[in-house]
C-alpha cells in the first residue's frame, strides 16, 4: 500500500512489486510530486493517546466549521452601511429603515432556506473555536507542554487565541444589529481612549465619525480576508511543529523522553481524527438547529440613540467587558490632554498586559528554574505547584472579571445591591488571585505529600488491625510496579544556587542582583516541592513494610478480608465456596 | 530532517553540553544524579479486545459501523427533503412553535455528520488494530555537522555579497527600506477625514425645537410631568424638505444621532441645585442633559424618578440628575452635558444654544471642559 521508496521508480516496476489500484495512484502522484520520501515516515506516524490532546482538535475542527459556513454567508451578505427600506418576511421589521449589512442578515434569517441553521452553526462554532482555544491552553499550561522545544509553538498557540478573539468580535460587529452596534460604540471610545492620537484613530478606523458608513465592509475585509488567512497560517505552522517536535506523551511504564508511544496516523488516527472532525461539525449542526443564538431580529436595527438593559457582549469579551464596568471613573489632564483612565487601563493596558504574561510565561518560567532541558514528558498539575497555582490564579482573576461583566444580572438575579456587588468585585478582582494562588500550590504540596506516601508506604487497604498491645493500624499494601514506576518517572528539582565567588570575596559577579533574585525565585518555585526518593530510600521503605506484613502474616488467621490481598493463601477459603 | 530521523537516534539527553545556552545543565552541583528508584518496567502485555478475539463480537462491531454510516445517509436524504418540503418566509412552517425548516434541517444535518464520526471512531477502536507502536524520537536541534555545514553556507553567502566590506551599500539600502514605511503610512491617510472639531459640535442650535424620539413631535411645558423623563431629539431629525424627503438621513443621521440625542426631565424646582452658571438653562424644574454617557457612549435612560438618579444600562454609571448630573457611581468620569433651554414663541421647548461642551465619551484633545 505504501508508495516505493525511492523516486523515479517506474511504474511497471511498482505494478510487478504490488499491483494494488492505492499503489497505482501512490506511483502517479510520486512521480510528479515526489511524495514517497516525504511521507514515508508520517504515513504510519505514532501520536500517544489521550483525552485531554483532543481539545487542540476540536479547535482545529471548530476553525474548518467556520471556514465553510462562513462561505456559505458570504454569498448573501452584503457588507454594506447604505441605508434601506427593509421588505423581507420578518413582519415587525417591514418598512424601517436600516442598513444593508442589517437586512442581508435577515433576509439570510429569513428568505433563504438553511440560511438561518448556517447563520447559528457559525456562531456557535466561533465560540467552540474559542471556548476550546482557551481550555487547550489551559491543559498545554497545567501539563507543562509548553516547556523547551515547544516555546515558540505555544507564542503561536497564544497568537491565535488574540487572533481569534478579534475574528470573534469583528464578525459580531458585522450584522449591524443594535446589540453589536452597542459593542462598536465601545470600541470607538475604547480607540479614544488612546492616549494623544486616540481621536485620529477613531477617526481613520471608522472613516469619520462614528458611526459613519465605513465599518462594516472594512471589518467584513478583515474578518473575511485578513484574519482568517493569518489564523490559517499560524494554525498551519502550529501543526507543522507538532508534527516535528512530535507529540508530548505522559510518563509510564515503556514511555519515556526519548520515545513516543501510541497509534499509528494511517489508519486509527485518520479515522479518530478524521471521525472527530464531523462530530464536531454534527453538534455544532445540532446546535445550529436546535439552540437559538443571536437572534438579531429581536434587537432591531442599529440606532445610537438605543440600547436595552443588560447588553452584552459575546461571552469571550466578558472579562474585558467586566474590567471597564468595575473600574473607578478615573480621568486625568496632562499638558491639555485628556487621559482617561477608567478605559485606558481596563480597555488597552490590561489585555496587553495579560497577553504578553501569556505569551512570555515559558522564557519567564525556564529562567527562574534555570531549565533548558527539553521536555517531552508532561508533567501533572501537582508536580510544578506554583506554575499550577499561577493559572488557577489567573483563571481566579478571568472569573471575577467575568462575573463583572455580568454584574446588573448578578444584582437582579440574587437581589443584592450592585452598587456594593462592584466594590465587593473590586476587591475580589486582586484578592482572589492571591488567595487562589496560596491555596492551590498548598493543595498541589499536599498532593505530592499523598503520592510518595502511596510510593514509600503503599496504598490504604481499610484493613484495621489491633497490636496485642491494643493499638490500632491501617494496613497498607504495596501499590503496582507500573504505577510506582509513573510516579517515579520525572525530574528532580534542582533549586539554582548562586555560583560561588559572586558574594563569597566580595567580588561582585556580573548581572550578580539579577542571579540573587533568580535564586530566591527559585527557591519558592522548587523549595517545597517533595522529591521523588532515590533507590535506597525506596528500598529501605520496603523492606520496613515487607517486615511488617511478615510479622501479621506469621499469624495463621489473617483478619477478615485480609485473605485477599495477594499474599496470603486462599485455595479452599470457605468465603469463595459461596 | 525526515532523513534523520531514520537513523537511530544518538544516546542524549535532551539539553546536554555543547547545546548553547545551556551553561545551567553544567554547572548542575548534583551530579552524578542519584539512580532511578524504578527501572522502567517496559510496556504492558497487549490486552486483546472482545473484538479481537470472539469473531462474532467482531461481526457485530461491524455491523454497527455499517448501520451507522447507512443512517447517515439517510439522514443525508432526508436533509434534501426537509429543504423543499418545509417552507420559510411569509409563511413559515412551524414544528412546536420553532421554524420546521431550520430544525429539521439542522437535526438532519447534524445527525448525518455525527453517524459518520461515531462510526469511524467506532471503527477505530473495536476494528482496527490497537497496538500499540512505539516511534524514537529525534533531537530537535540539528546535529553539530549539520549546524556548523549551514553557518559556514551562510557566512559564504554573506561573505560572496560583500555587504560586510561595502557599508555604504548596506546602509543605504536600511535607509531605503526604512523609508518605505512612511509610504505605507501615508498611504493610509484617507481612511478618514482628520477629526478638526468635529466632536466638539452637534446639530443643536439656538431656537430648534426638542421633540419626542419616536413621535417627533415638539413638547410643551404642561405635558411634562414632575418625575417624567423622555426621550428626546433635535426637530432637524424629523424636518423635511420641499420634495418631502428628510433633511438628514442614513449615515449622517446615525451620526448626527450619536451625539444628539437627549433626555428630558421634570424635577421640583425646590430639589434642584444648580451650578451658578446654569441657574436659566431649565424651563420650571424642566432639564435636558445629553442622552450619550460619557464613559463610552452608551445611551442612558433608565430613570428613577423619587431620587432622579439616571442609569447606564451598558457599565452601570449613575448621575444625579438633580445636582448637574454629577457622577455618583460607576466608571463614568463627567457628568453629563446639559443642554440649556427654554420656550419659543409657540411655548415649545427649544434649545437655548448647543451643547456647552464636547458630549459623549472622552478623547485626547477634550480638554477639562
Amino acid at each position: 500500500m505504501m508508495a516505493p521508496p525511492k523516486l523515479g521508480r517506474r511504474k511497471t516496476a511498482a505494478k510487478a512489486e504490488k499491483p494494488s489500484k492505492v499503489g497505482d495512484a501512490a506511483t502517479w502522484a510520486d512521480e510528479r510530486l515526489g511524495m514517497a520520501t516525504l511521507s514515508k515516515k508520517h504515513i504510519r506516524k505514532v501520536f500517544p493517546d489521550h483525552w485531554s490532546f483532543m481539545l487542540g482538535e476540536i479547535a482545529l475542527w471548530s476553525f474548518v466549521v467556520l471556514l465553510l459556513t462562513g462561505v456559505f454567508l458570504t454569498f448573501w451578505f452584503k457588507p454594506s452601511m447604505a441605508e434601506v427600506t427593509y421588505m423581507g418576511s420578518y413582519d415587525q421589521l417591514r418598512g424601517l429603515h436600516m442598513s444593508e449589512a442589517y437586512a442581508s442578515t435577515l433576509d439570510i434569517s429569513f428568505d433563504v432556506r438553511g440560511g438561518l441553521l448556517m447563520r447559528q452553526i457559525h456562531h456557535w462554532a466561533a465560540m467552540l473555536f474559542i471556548a476550546a482555544m482557551f481550555v487547550h491552553l489551559m491543559r498545554v499550561f497545567f501539563t507543562g507542554a509548553f516547556r523547551k522545544p515547544r516555546e515558540l509553538n505555544w507564542v503561536i498557540g497564544g497568537t491565535l487565541l488574540i487572533l481569534g478573539l478579534l475574528e470573534g468580535f469583528a464578525g459580531y460587529s458585522l450584522p449591524d444589529d443594535l446589540l453589536s452596534g452597542t459593542g462598536l460604540r465601545f470600541a470607538d471610545s475604547a480607540l479614544k481612549a488612546t492616549p494623544i492620537v486616540g481621536t485620529y484613530l477613531s477617526f481613520f478606523i471608522f472613516g469619520g465619525e462614528f458611526p459613519g458608513d465605513d465599518i462594516v465592509p472594512r471589518l467584513f475585509t478583515v474578518h473575511v480576508l485578513l484574519l482568517p488567512a493569518l489564523l490559517l497560517a499560524l494554525i498551519g505552522a502550529h501543526l507543522l511543529l507538532l508534527v516535528y517536535h512530535k507529540h508530548t506523551q505522559w510518563p509510564g511504564p515503556g514511555r519515556t523522553e526519548k520515545n513516543v508511544v501510541g497509534f499509528p496516523m494511517l489508519p486509527v488516527y485518520a479515522a479518530k481524527a478524521g471521525g472527530f472532525f464531523f462530530i464536531v461539525f454534527g453538534v455544532t449542526a445540532l446546535m445550529g438547529g436546535l439552540l437559538t443564538i443571536n437572534p438579531v431580529w429581536l434587537y432591531g436595527p442599529y440606532d445610537p440613540s438605543k440600547v436595552t438593559a443588560g447588553s452584552q457582549p459575546d461571552w469571550y469579551m466578558g472579562v474585558a467587558e467586566g474590567m471597564v464596568r468595575i473600574m473607578p471613573g478615573w480621568e486625568s489632564q496632562i499638558l491639555g490632554w485628556t487621559i482617561s483612565w477608567n478605559l485606558v487601563i481596563p480597555a488597552l493596558v490590561a489585555p496587553m498586559v495579560l497577553f504578553n504574561i501569556i505569551l512570555l510565561y515559558p522564557f519567564i518560567e525556564s529562567w527562574i528554574t534555570g531549565d533548558k532541558r527539553d521536555h517531552h514528558l508532561l508533567q501533572r498539575p501537582r508536580e510544578a505547584p506554583n506554575r499550577t497555582a499561577f493559572l488557577v490564579a489567573m483563571m481566579t482573576f478571568y472569573g471575577v472579571g467575568w462575573a463583572a461583566g455580568g454584574n446588573d444580572v448578578l444584582a437582579v438575579v440574587f437581589n443584592m445591591s450592585l452598587n456594593q456587588l462592584i466594590i465587593f468585585l473590586r476587591i475580589a478582582m486582586f484578592v482572589g488571585p492571591v488567595i487562589a494562588f496560596i491555596l492551590t500550590r498548598r493543595w498541589c504540596i499536599s498532593l505530592q505529600r499523598q503520592d510518595q506516601d502511596r510510593l514509600l508506604h503503599g496504598y490504604e487497604t481499610g484493613i484495621i488491625l489491633r497490636s496485642p498491645e491494643g493499638s490500632y493500624s491501617e494496613r497498607h499494601l504495596p501499590i503496582s510496579e507500573a504505577e510506582a514506576y509513573t510516579l517515579t518517572a520525572r525530574d528532580r528539582d534542582e533549586v539554582f544556587e548562586i555560583p560561588a565567588g559572586s558574594d563569597g570575596n566580595g567580588v561582585t559577579a556580573p548581572r550578580a542582583r539579577s542571579q540573587k533574585l533568580r535564586s530566591k525565585l527559585s527557591r519558592f518555585w522548587f523549595g517545597s516541592n517533595v522529591q521523588k526518593p532515590t533507590r535506597e530510600e525506596l528500598e529501605a521503605a520496603h523492606h520496613h513494610a515487607d517486615s511488617e506484613l511478615a510479622l501479621h502474616s506469621a499469624d495463621a488467621h489473617p483478619a477478615d478480608g485480609h485473605q485477599y490481598d495477594g499474599r496470603s493463601d486462599i485455595a479452599g477459603d470457605e468465603l469463595r465456596k459461596h | 530532517m525526515n532523513g534523520k530521523s531514520s537513523q537511530p537516534p544518538p544516546d542524549r539527553t535532551g539539553g546536554s553540553t555543547g547545546v548553547p545556552g545551556n551553561e545551567d545543565a553544567v554547572a548542575d552541583p548534583h551530579l552524578p544524579v542519584p539512580a532511578e528508584p524504578i527501572d522502567n518496567p517496559g510496556l504492558p502485555v497487549h490486552q486483546p479486545r472482545p473484538t479481537d478475539v470472539d469473531d462474532a463480537a467482531a461481526k457485530r462491531a461491524e455491523r454497527q459501523i455499517a448501520a451507522m454510516f447507512g443512517l447517515s445517509a439517510v439522514c443525508a436524504l432526508l436533509f434534501c427533503v426537509a429543504y423543499f418540503v418545509f417552507s420559510i418566509g411569509e409563511e413559515t412552517d412551524t414544528f412546536m412553535g420553532l421554524g420546521a425548516s431550520n430544525l429539521a434541517l439542522g437535526v438532519t444535518l447534524g445527525l448525518a455528520l455525527l453517524l459518520i464520526g461515531i462510526g469511524a471512531i467506532q471503527w477505530a477502536r473495536k476494528l482496527m488494530s490497537d497496538h500499540e507502536i512505539v516511534e524514537m524520537r529525534h533531537p530537535v536541534v540539528s546535529p553539530d555537522s549539520d549546524r556548523t555545514e549551514a553557518l559556514t553556507a551562510l557566512n559564504q553567502g554573506f561573505d560572496d555579497s560583500g555587504i560586510a566590506r561595502r557599508p555604504l551599500i548596506r546602509n543605504s539600502l536600511l535607509g531605503a527600506a526604512g523609508m518605505l514605511g512612511l509610504p505605507a503610512v501615508v498611504v493610509l491617510a484617507d481612511l478618514g477625514p482628520l477629526p478638526g472639531t468635529a466632536l466638539e459640535r452637534t446639530v443643536w442650535r439656538k431656537g430648534m425645537r426638542i421633540v419626542n424620539d419616536v413621535s417627533g413631535t415638539p413638547i410643551r411645558v404642561e405635558e411634562v410631568e414632575i418625575g417624567q423623563l423622555i426621550n428626546a431629539e433635535p426637530a432637524v431629525f424629523f424636518a423635511t424638505d420641499d420634495e418631502g424627503e428628510p433633511v438628514i438621513e442614513g449615515p449622517e443621521l446615525q451620526a448626527a444621532k450619536a451625539k444628539a440625542a437627549v433626555i428630558v426631565v421634570r424635577i421640583d424646582p425646590a430639589e434642584i441645585t444648580p451650578l451658578p452658571a446654569r441657574e436659566n438653562w431649565g424651563v420650571d424644574g424642566i432639564l435636558c442633559y445629553s442622552k450619550i454617557c460619557t464613559h463610552v457612549g452608551c445611551p442612558i435612560s433608565l430613570y428613577e424618578q423619587q431620587t432622579h438618579h439616571v442609569l447606564c444600562p451598558c457599565h452601570q454609571s449613575t448621575f444625579d440628575l438633580a445636582d448637574n448630573a454629577k457622577v455618583l457611581f460607576g466608571p463614568a468620569a463627567r457628568p453629563l452635558p446639559q443642554l440649556p433651554i427654554s420656550l419659543d414663541a409657540e411655548g415649545y421647548l427649544v434649545a437655548d444654544s448647543d451643547f456647552r461642551e464636547p458630549v459623549g465619551p472622552s478623547f485626547p484633545e477634550r480638554g477639562d471642559r
